[in-house]
């Protein structure tokens, strides 16, 4: 089956709950959205995450209660560099959805979701670990994967996969 | 008093190290500390062509390589926008039940070895080994399977193969019968685990907790049926929940997963669609041996797959699929070359183990041991 074409076009996607949910709660917060391969894709301005994520969370009519991942990609040499990703889930409705933020490769700095979901606290702390996204408000935030002494963040596209040695 | 749990510790599962601050026996706090075989797969991911990522999943949760095989191909071939034929989907159901049963038969061995009842263990692994013969014939290995493929799944089962996993289904529900003799109306088992380690659903939730971890505390929730995958909305099967929430909720949970686990074996021996078992997809999937012998088309395929990879459409895809231990999730991102511009693993146990220190504090030493069992955590796959 070919693939169909990527929608970006917000009026078209606007059936879908969550991004209807998130343009009525504040449409200045959405920056894009996205859907390609039957996932939808919002881009959220930086400053509105976590208030996007609760606002999202408390949606009576498709709660996204679920906090299943969050990553970052870096799309090192191109700035803005990181984009961290939240998957989100609604357990009752059966939905998902995937947030992303762009960071700038200075200094990427992001509210912490783990006021949201608790549950987001090691996958935060992971990606402190291996991109160097600081997370404010975070309870804990240390490396967790590598070493407390290590130097660098392994999964940045500028840090060879052999190492440095 | 600061007592360090592992990482050498037999009840810990790998290499796991716990801080524990406790005052008598009784534990106040409780500090995880992962990362002890951390391996990069992520950053290697990156390095290797899409087909080459394949056997590095296998190595993540070594008790279910088909589950991170399938759910990695999955990914790849939603990228890709493949359509894979019946045969194959139905294969992949098979072979992802044999891997649930073995990668539960582990987890009641080892859980049961830990809080003392030492004869399950042999019990578990004398079932388990039937079925590591099962993917050593199909497969050629028995625990590093790599048996999925882009595409479709890597070899036709050889002959005789169906036969035997139908001895299997016919002996193994009497061999739960036997496991659940020993356990589950045992006073010291019961003791030791009902009302141990409890967590309540919204925190469950709130957690990140997945897998039979979480339909232990009452929220009934899998992906097999509720975002179905590779046709498992063709097959009929309960999904066990149990509502108290404690060590011996997520005990029964698995417990009865085994019976539903071969219930859904059985049934895809019965409806087993014939057919092909690789998509029609030349420059993505490896051409057969006798083709290549014969066609010149199939050669030049062949080799540029081998040597150059196979190109995939730009785009991010996350796949999610249910594992013995919750929502193993891949994340996938193309750049439109022939290596992954990232792989994400969202591993279930990272999420789970999160649980522990709401589970035990306040409690026993003795029943991190058994919350630790009961949250059924493979390292390799935490610290990836």
């Amino acid at each position: 089956m070919p693939l169909a074409p990527a929608i970006t076009d917000l009026e078209e996607l606007k059936g879908h709950p969550a991004l209807a949910h998130l343009l009525n709660w504040n449409s200045k917060a959405v920056q894009s959205a996205k859907f390609d391969r039957d996932e939808l894709s919002i881009t959220i301005d930086r400053f509105f995450v976590r208030d996007a994520c609760a606002a999202l969370r408390d949606y009576a009519d498709c709660p996204f209660n679920y906090c299943s991942d969050v990553t970052c990609v870096d799309w090192y040499p191109s700035e803005p560099r990181f984009e961290v990703i939240y998957h989100l889930l609604s357990i009752q409705n059966k939905e998902r959805v995937r947030l992303k933020v762009r960071l700038d490769g200075n200094s990427p700095v992001v509210e912490s979701v783990t006021s949201v979901w608790p549950g987001a606290n090691y996958f935060e702390r992971e990606v402190f670990d291996l991109f160097g996204i600081r997370f404010t408000g975070h309870p804990y935030l240390r490396r967790i994967l590598m070493p407390e002494d290590w130097e660098g963040h392994p999964l940045r596209k500028d840090y060879p996969v052999e190492g440095y040695r | 008093m600061i007592l360090n749990m592992g990482p050498q510790h037999p009840s810990t599962h790998g290499v796991l190290r716990l801080l524990l601050e406790i005052d008598g026996e009784t534990v106040l706090r409780i500090m995880p500390d992962i990362g002890y075989l951390h391996t990069g797969i992520e950053k290697t991911c990156e390095a290797k062509f899409y087909q080459q990522v394949v056997p590095l999943t296998d190595r993540i949760d070594y008790l279910c390589p088909m589950t991170n095989n399938l759910c990695y191909v999955l990914a790849v071939e939603k990228l890709l926008g493949l359509e894979i034929p019946p045969r194959a989907q139905w294969l992949r159901v098979l072979m992802n039940e044999l891997t649930r049963i073995n990668s539960h038969l582990v987890w009641l061995g080892t859980h049961a070895m830990d809080i003392g009842a030492l004869t399950v263990f042999l019990y578990c692994f004398r079932e388990r080994e039937d079925i590591l013969r099962l993917f050593e014939m199909a497969s050629g290995q028995r625990m590093m399977t790599s048996y999925f493929r882009v595409g479709g799944v890597a070899l036709e089962p050889p002959l005789g193969f169906f036969d035997k996993v139908k001895e299997f289904t016919v002996i193994f529900p009497g061999k739960v019968d036997e496991y659940e003799n020993l356990l589950t109306n045992n006073p010291i088992w019961t003791m030791r685990t009902k009302g141990v380690a409890r967590i309540t659903a919204e925190d469950a939730i709130a957690l990140g907790a997945s897998g039979p971890t979480l339909r232990g505390s009452g929220v009934d929730f899998d992906l097999r049926r509720d975002m179905p995958y590779s046709s498992y909305d063709q097959f009929k099967f309960k999904v066990p929940v149990a509502t108290e929430g404690d060590v011996f909720a997520r005990y029964i949970v698995r417990v009865q997963e085994l019976r539903e686990s071969i219930a859904i074996v059985q049934q895809a021996l019965e409806g087993m669609p014939e057919g092909a078992i690789k998509a029609d997809a030349p420059k993505v999937v490896l051409p057969d041996r006798e083709k290549m012998k014969t066609q010149m088309e199939a050669l030049i395929y062949h080799f540029k797959i081998i040597t150059e990879g196979f190109a995939v459409p730009a785009g991010e895809v996350y796949q999610a699929v249910e594992s013995p231990r919750g929502e193993m999730g891949y994340y996938v991102v193309s750049d439109g070359t022939a290596k992954p511009y990232r792989v994400h693993m969202r591993a279930a146990c990272l999420a789970n183990l999160q649980l522990l220190p709401n589970m035990c504090e306040g409690r026993l030493i003795a029943d991190v041991v058994a919350a630790i069992g009961s949250i059924d955590i493979v390292l390799g796959e935490i610290d990836r």
